[in-house]
């Protein structure tokens, strides 16, 4: 690279002074897709290796953070880990085949290399949740960024008390991590799964998410407001409804934590084009206390 | 400060001397329709081009820190493999010759987001260190509001600052290299009758501020209103046309994209420009549009611009140098739109 002798008419408090943050706003780790497991129809989850065993083994992330994934000359987007933090660069990212990016991506080979930046954004505080009841809420593709939280509930399964996982589908073919209810049961975890609309194989409840969340609330006496933490990742109007039910049940909203999807172009609080007012969902989010979100303008 | 006076004809000394940098300053080009000059920032090449009495530019000097195309990174592609390339798009240091306080206020707005503390963005920040800069003071125009905005005076991000006192110049030395410049040009300490002359021409000059923005309390006001009707009248004007964005001085979304050259052995990063009034700035894959109406655009624009930043940095991402009205295809001026909000009413 070809360097200048700066005039520097910016002011020292006002310039950063650090080079290595000008010189890493651009890097990417090259990571390999050492794996690919078909989820459904349109979810794949992908095994993203980093390629340098330094930088994988330095690479560290807390659960709900995300990355940008990059196939060079297609494009670039943000993606949630959905791998355990104790992994490190052995990244786990489920992504559903809707755009041009991930359309590609759903067709590449395994050992393809591709760019991995970041790890970006805020983090849900598991270990302010220790010795707490967990309430993990997901729809549809929400499951996605709840994998790696769960992952360290799992892990540490002894520092916490009661953990729900409440999931709805659209139907039973649309239901992501099928192979591993059963482990999540074996951990002491109650799943409920809920389906908009049923098929001949299944023998589940049909209906909608709150339902399930309704029955949970009520064994709780419903009152949540002692010794409980919710986490709630699904479409906008499962937002709504799910966080009213808690806030109901008395939850208080600084124990509820969503996981807000935008399109990000930079990850890096620059292009602004995943800002709700001028809140960046890459800086401040993607997760977001119940609190922040009541704040923000059209949040959910 | 350090402050000093130089005769009106050496001037032309002063661009003597900068003219061995790349040197930009504010020159006519063209007419409009009115049969008056059109201005424009561009490079400078003689003492005769560089006009200092311009009222005002089409763009700001925004296009040399971000342009509206930059590439990020190149890639060469080999089988199932890639090399990536980052070029900061460093140039020569550059002179910015006659930059009035709005357009210092909005590099210094920018300087917030772009420079840091978070993610500092090198390929502004290298041009942004790589500037020098000479303001002058303007005459304000009928559309000018920087006064509300608080950027009709500046303090800092700047080099030197000239006002002229008919005969003389009035410098403002913010820098050792301005200094040691300007001593190569007969300089003399300001007398008692410069000061007065220069308040004089201050307070003249604060008499003409005509158009005015009341932001007290905007931000909660915003707040109020945000499901306010006005909003949707706005909306229905606006063509989503992202003009106001591109002449903004300190508007600087953008999206990236990628291209791979016909050969297959390259590709190119590239960010360009944006503007949050068009359609599918919040579109995520799949199709769903968290803005997909031009009301709720426009709405959020305002939002960042006097609500968001505000809230963020103490001060409104705006300067008030009007050129988003100016350039509007459905004259929706800043000052209107604020003023309806405040009082539920939308001119005709």
């Amino acid at each position: 690279m070809k360097r200048l002798d700066f005039v520097d008419v910016l002011s020292a408090d006002r310039s950063s002074a650090r080079e290595s943050d000008l010189n890493n706003f651009e890097y990417s780790y090259k990571a390999e897709i050492t794996s690919v497991y078909r989820l459904t129809d349109t979810e794949k989850l992908y095994q993203i290796r980093i390629v340098d065993k330094v930088q994988r083994h330095h690479f560290a992330f807390r659960p709900g953070q995300f990355v940008m994934l990059e196939l060079p000359g297609i494009g670039e987007g943000p993606f949630s880990i959905s791998s355990s933090p104790s992994r490190h660069g052995d990244l786990e990212l489920c992504v559903r085949a809707v755009g041009n990016l991930t359309n590609f991506l759903s067709r590449v080979a395994r050992g393809t290399v591709v760019g991995i930046s970041g790890p970006f954004g805020t983090s849900f505080p598991v270990e302010e949740m220790e010795n707490s009841d967990v309430l993990l809420i997901a729809g549809g593709l929400g499951i996605v960024p709840l994998r790696a939280p769960l992952f360290c509930v799992l892990e540490n399964r002894s520092r916490y008390n009661q953990v729900d996982i409440i999931y709805g589908a659209r139907n039973p073919s649309e239901m992501l991590f099928t192979y591993q209810y059963q482990m999540w049961r074996q951990f002491d975890i109650n799943l409920e799964i809920i389906v908009d609309q049923a098929d001949a194989t299944w023998q589940g409840p049909v209906g909608l998410i709150t339902e399930v969340l309704k029955k949970r609330i009520k064994t709780a006496g419903n009152d949540l407001s002692s010794n409980t933490y919710a986490i709630v990742c699904g479409p906008p109007v499962m937002f709504h409804f799910v966080c009213d039910m808690l806030i109901n049940a008395r939850l208080p909203m600084q124990k509820i934590f969503v996981s807000l999807e935008r399109r990000m172009h930079c990850g890096r609080g620059k292009c602004c084009r995943c800002n709700i007012g001028a809140t960046y969902t890459c800086l401040s989010g993607p997760v977001f206390d119940y609190w922040s979100v009541l704040n923000m303008k059209e949040a959910i | 400060m350090l402050f000093k006076v130089f005769p009106e004809n050496a001037l032309e000394i002063l661009y003597d001397v900068l003219a061995p940098y790349p040197l930009v300053g504010p020159q006519a080009k063209g007419k409009d329709r009115e049969d008056k000059d059109i201005f424009v920032f561009d490079y400078i090449n003689s003492f005769a081009e560089l006009r200092l009495d311009f009222p005002t530019t089409i763009h700001s000097v925004k296009k040399f820190l971000l342009p509206s195309r930059e590439n990020l990174c190149t890639f060469n592609l080999f089988d199932g493999d890639w090399e990536k390339y980052v070029d900061f798009n460093i140039y020569k240091p550059h002179v910015f010759f006659g930059l009035h306080p709005c357009d210092i206020n909005a590099l210094n707005k920018l300087d917030k987001v772009l420079t840091g503390p978070v993610y500092p963005d090198p390929f502004y920040s290298s041009k942004r260190k790589n500037m020098f800069i000479i303001g002058v003071n303007c005459n304000p125009q009928s559309w000018c509001f920087c006064k509300s905005m608080g950027a009709d005076t500046v303090y800092s991000g700047f080099d030197m600052f000239l006002t002229d006192l008919g005969d003389k110049y009035f410098v403002e030395i913010l820098s050792a290299t301005a200094y040691d410049i300007l001593t190569q040009l007969p300089i003399a300490d300001p007398s008692e009758a410069d000061h007065r002359r220069f308040i004089e021409l201050m307070d003249e000059r604060n008499r003409n501020f005509v158009c005015q923005v009341d932001s007290s309390d905007l931000t909660k006001i915003l707040d109020l209103e945000f499901q306010s009707p006005v909003w949707q009248e706005w909306g229905d004007r606006c063509m989503s046309c992202g003009s106001c964005a591109s002449v903004c001085p300190t508007c600087y979304c953008y999206g990236v994209k990628e291209y791979v050259d016909l050969d297959l052995t390259t590709a190119t990063k590239q960010r360009q420009l944006y503007s949050c009034n068009l359609i599918d700035f919040a579109m995520v894959a799949g199709g769903h549009n968290f803005r997909p109406d031009s009301p709720s655009r426009l709405k959020y624009r305002y939002y960042h611009k006097h609500r968001g930043f505000q809230e963020a940095y103490e001060e409104a991402l705006c300067v008030g140098c009007g050129r988003c009205g100016q350039a509007c295809l459905a004259d929706i001026t800043v000052p209107d739109v604020i003023d309806s909000v405040r009082r539920q009413k939308v001119p005709k």
